[in-house]
């Protein structure tokens, strides 16, 4: 066994316990401002891609152990259920997360080799072929009447709830909001008098953006995820909702809003950072940042989907080994000129 | 005293373990009943023997004589009787053994004569005395000592960094070294001042090493020339040359550049020790600090004379039970050894013997999940899992692409991946790999070159020929056509009726080849089968004919 003979004490099992751990700070503001439903929802999720990923492993002559206690297959559940409406049928997220883990993630030749962000694919082919049941949001606490305990969730979730019940307690999401408001010939500020929209992203939305803004400024400062794609999706968003704001106020969002509107937290520091699938040098993380948070904007504004953070990854997906080609590093010294 | 300092890119901090082996103070390892000296200790070519077996030697008597620009001498490290030359097993990383002089010690450890060298020398002739001395490089390249000192046609290299660095965890030789005989390493450095011209005398120590520091901070200030004694951050691999370069002159060297390229030389401290003792007591270098730590009852440094074997040292560390390995250097690129039969060489600085408790079996590797981990750690700022994708999947045209001849193995990529990946190992199958392939193309360049080479003399030696033929046959007209001169005919043959006989006998020559290599099938074929050829081609003529004809028709129409 040649050297090194000793290891830093990290492993990809330590790497995601601590994405998962980042992202408790979140779950819990949506506990609070949403409802219990999600833990169903997140439960519900684990569960399928533990038994998917088992399945696959098998499938494909893998070891079990390894790989299902990596917890990769559960970074990929939670962050496919923090993504999806918190009262969405249990079948949505059932068919999204096999997508994400059967098709994304295995498929493509599992742990470390899939070219797109296995959560934001299942992610995708549920807001393409499910439109309807995916923006049927639960609404924040505050602002509806009905409140659903966890039992109660749990029966909406698995369809035992009749239908005036979910009714009841699902509405719009500010984004969505925005958009029929705007396609309605209505300015952005009579949209944005509606009870929906907080101070910054949208009633409820903004505490879970701050939420996972805290768990992502932790996983940079425990150095698990590096400062570079987070800061430049953020600037990427901001730039361009600040860019569209001046130059027409009345039709384009405030750049504080689009910050802090569902998703973008999430997006920027736990999802644009799955490192399989982003781009891997000092430069091209930027370019990749940038890129992601500038085509959220992109499809906020024009596109035909009221969020565009999940579209944004997967396109910058297919762009990040161009992007490591072309922003190579300088090498110590220079570097030797490779032999032809 | 504070100068400004400059980070490098990437390093790890793994735990220092020096603590173990730091505080002892340096023992003299015993004199071996058997001691053998390697003949390659150093880069460059292995030294010539100039003993033979059953010859009596000296201690420090010239046993290998330097082979070539690049190499160096090799001396007995005891007195005793030359019992052996040849192939032993040495501690090398490859495992295969080499060409070795063995001694029988007669115990009486009986020195040659010898006497202090003039330091003030003409440079070029103390390097060559420093190079009948042995004086190589010991902090880990084992690079001769008086080609490093050899500053070119400037005669001028402005800075000389004495490396104090020793940044890989568990050896502590250089500390002690530093420690106890700060004065020596000095004097050691003073020469090498005078050899390469040097104005400013730079020595970077680890910062963990406080007694080293404040030890060679009072040798400093003893010397008549200015040494500045610098504390640098303790980093993996802040030791390596061209890290402790960039820390304290915020310079890199260039790839493929020497340091010297940029007026910089390097020197190890125990190198400058050893050249001190060569230079102020004519003593060639035969012994060396060896740190033996790890799973040991004892761990401490050893003076030890070259040539003696490894169980040696562990048994006076104080053997344990429980030993998983030995390992010579460091655990971040330490080599482990097949046998502790092995002697120690100039490259020993320390033995590590392994335990389950402190090198436990390093876990599976998981799949790369691209954290660049690695490529943060890389001192290179090279792009580690890029690398290990294109080792992996055999394409080493793009792993040079991405530099992979810059990687200095420090192995701080493998330590830091969460995915327990032997990146190193890869590299070194891909290096290996790419110099195999060299190795053969260089092989099979030679071999079309002598291919080429023969088809031309084949061609040259068939023209000469032809030349022979010529002028004999334009000599044989010649006097041919004076005969009907002497007749009085007068009609000289020209040069142009010359050349074209040449081409007509050179055409009938070749048409009769060409019949003679190419015989036609009609030929040996009885008259009724001729008959029957000639109705088949008649056949197939008037086929063609037909063939043609509505074509040529179609032709015609307007």
């Amino acid at each position: 066994m040649p050297s090194p003979f000793i290891l830093d004490r990290s492993s990809v099992t330590q790497v995601m316990a601590w994405v998962l751990a980042a992202l408790v700070p979140g779950i819990v503001t949506y506990v609070w401002l949403f409802g219990p439903g999600i833990l169903v929802t997140l439960a519900l999720a684990t569960a399928t891609a533990l038994a998917a990923e088992a399945a696959m492993l098998k499938a494909r002559g893998y070891p079990l152990k390894p790989f299902l206690t990596d917890l990769s297959a559960v970074v990929t559940a939670w962050l496919l259920a923090l993504s999806l409406p918190s009262l969405a049928p249990w079948w949505l997220i059932v068919t999204g997360t096999l997508f994400a883990i059967v098709v994304a993630k295995h498929l493509y030749g599992g742990l470390g080799q899939n070219i797109f962000n296995p959560a934001m694919v299942g992610y995708a082919v549920l807001i393409v072929s499910f439109p309807v049941q995916m923006t049927h949001w639960a609404g924040p606490l505050e602002l509806t009447s009905a409140h659903l305990s966890l039992a109660q969730s749990a029966t909406a979730i698995f369809g035992g709830a009749p239908k005036a019940t979910l009714d009841a307690v699902t509405m719009a999401t500010p984004l969505d909001t925005l958009r029929t408001g705007l396609l309605q010939q209505l300015t952005v500020d009579e949209v944005m008098t509606k009870p929906i929209f907080g101070h910054y992203g949208g009633t409820g939305f903004e505490w879970l953006a701050v939420a996972f803004l805290a768990g992502g400024l932790a996983l940079w400062a425990l150095r698990i995820i590096g400062w570079q794609v987070p800061l430049a999706f953020l600037a990427g968003v901001w730039l361009t909702a600040g860019f569209l704001h001046f130059y027409d106020a009345g039709r384009y969002g405030a750049p504080w809003f689009h910050l802090f509107a569902p998703s973008v937290m999430l997006g920027a520091f736990f999802i644009a950072t799955d490192p399989v699938t982003g781009a891997t040098t000092p430069r091209g993380k930027l370019v990749f940042g940038l890129g992601a948070g500038f085509l959220t904007m992109a499809i906020r504004t024009w596109g035909g989907f009221p969020d565009g953070v999940a579209f944004a990854i997967l396109l910058m997906n297919v762009a990040a080994p161009l992007i490591d080609q072309y922003t190579q590093p300088r090498v110590y010294g220079g570097g030797t000129e490779a032999r032809k | 005293m504070s100068r400004e300092l400059f980070r490098f890119r990437g390093g790890v901090h793994p735990p220092e373990h020096k603590a173990e082996s730091n505080s002892r103070p340096i023992h003299p390892a015993p004199l071996p009943r058997k001691l053998v000296i390697p003949l390659r200790q150093h880069i460059g070519n292995p030294a010539k023997p100039v003993v033979e077996v059953g010859q009596h030697v000296l201690k420090g008597q010239l046993i290998g004589a330097p082979d070539g620009a690049i190499s160096c001498a090799v001396h007995a490290s005891s007195s005793g009787t030359v019992t052996a030359i040849d192939v032993q097993p040495v501690p090398h990383v490859s495992g295969l053994p080499d060409l070795c002089i063995t001694i029988e010690t007669d115990g009486r450890d009986e020195w040659i004569a010898h006497a202090p060298l003039d330091p003030h020398a003409d440079p070029a002739t103390l390097r060559m005395r420093l190079r009948d001395m042995g004086i190589a490089g010991l902090g880990g390249a084992v690079f001769p000592a008086d080609v490093k000192l050899d500053p070119g046609p400037t005669q001028h290299c402005p800075t000389l960094i004495v490396n104090g660095g020793e940044c890989e965890p568990w050896i502590t030789c250089d500390d002690v070294l530093m420690r106890h005989r700060a004065d020596d390493i000095l004097q050691g450095v003073a020469v090498m001042r005078h050899l390469l011209g040097s104005t400013e005398v730079l020595v970077g120590i680890e910062d963990n090493k406080p007694e080293a520091l404040a030890a060679m901070k009072a040798a400093a200030a003893k010397m008549a020339f200015p040494v500045e004694i610098v504390a640098v951050p303790a980093r993996y691999p802040g030791g390596g040359a061209k890290q402790m370069i960039e820390t304290l002159t915020g310079r890199q060297v260039p790839s493929g550049k020497l340091s010297t390229d940029i007026g910089v030389q390097v020197f190890n401290v125990g190198t400058a020790y050893a050249l001190a003792r060569a230079v102020l007591h004519g003593e060639p270098l035969i012994s060396r600090l060896v740190t033996v730590t790890g799973h040991v009852l004892r761990p401490q440094n050893f003076e030890v004379l070259i040539g003696t074997p490894l169980h040696t040292l562990i048994t006076l560390a104080g053997d344990r039970e429980g030993t998983t390995g030995v390992l010579m250097g460091g655990p971040m690129m330490g080599v482990p050894m097949p046998s502790l039969d092995v002697p120690v060489v100039k490259a020993t600085n320390c033995l590590l013997v392994k335990s389950k408790e402190l090198f436990p079996p390093l876990p599976k590797a998981l799949p790369c999940i691209r954290c660049t981990r690695c490529a943060d750690a890389c001192p290179a700022s090279l792009q580690p899992q890029e690398l290990f994708r294109f080792a992996k999947a055999g394409d080493f045209g793009r792993a040079q692409e991405y530099h992979l001849f810059d990687c200095i193995e420090c192995g701080c990529c493998s330590y830091v991946c969460p995915s327990h990946i032997p990146l190193v190992d890869y590299y070194r199958y891909a290096k290996a790999e790419i110099w195999a392939r060299e190795k053969d193309k260089r092989a099979s360049d030679v071999a079309r070159e002598r291919h080429e080479f023969r088809l031309f003399r084949i061609e040259r030696e068939k023209k000469e020929k032809a030349e022979k033929l010529a002028a004999k046959a334009q000599a044989k007209r010649a006097e041919l056509a004076t005969e009907p001169e002497a007749a009085g005919a007068g009609a000289a043959p020209t040069e142009a009726d010359a050349k074209k006989a040449l081409i007509a006998a050179a055409l009938a020559r070749a048409q009769a080849k060409k019949s003679e290599t190419a015989p036609k099938n009609v030929d040996d074929l009885t008259p009724e089968q001729l008959r029957q050829i000639d109705e088949i081609e008649a056949r197939r003529a008037k086929i063609r004919e037909l063939a043609r004809q509505p074509l040529e028709s179609d032709e015609k129409k307007p």
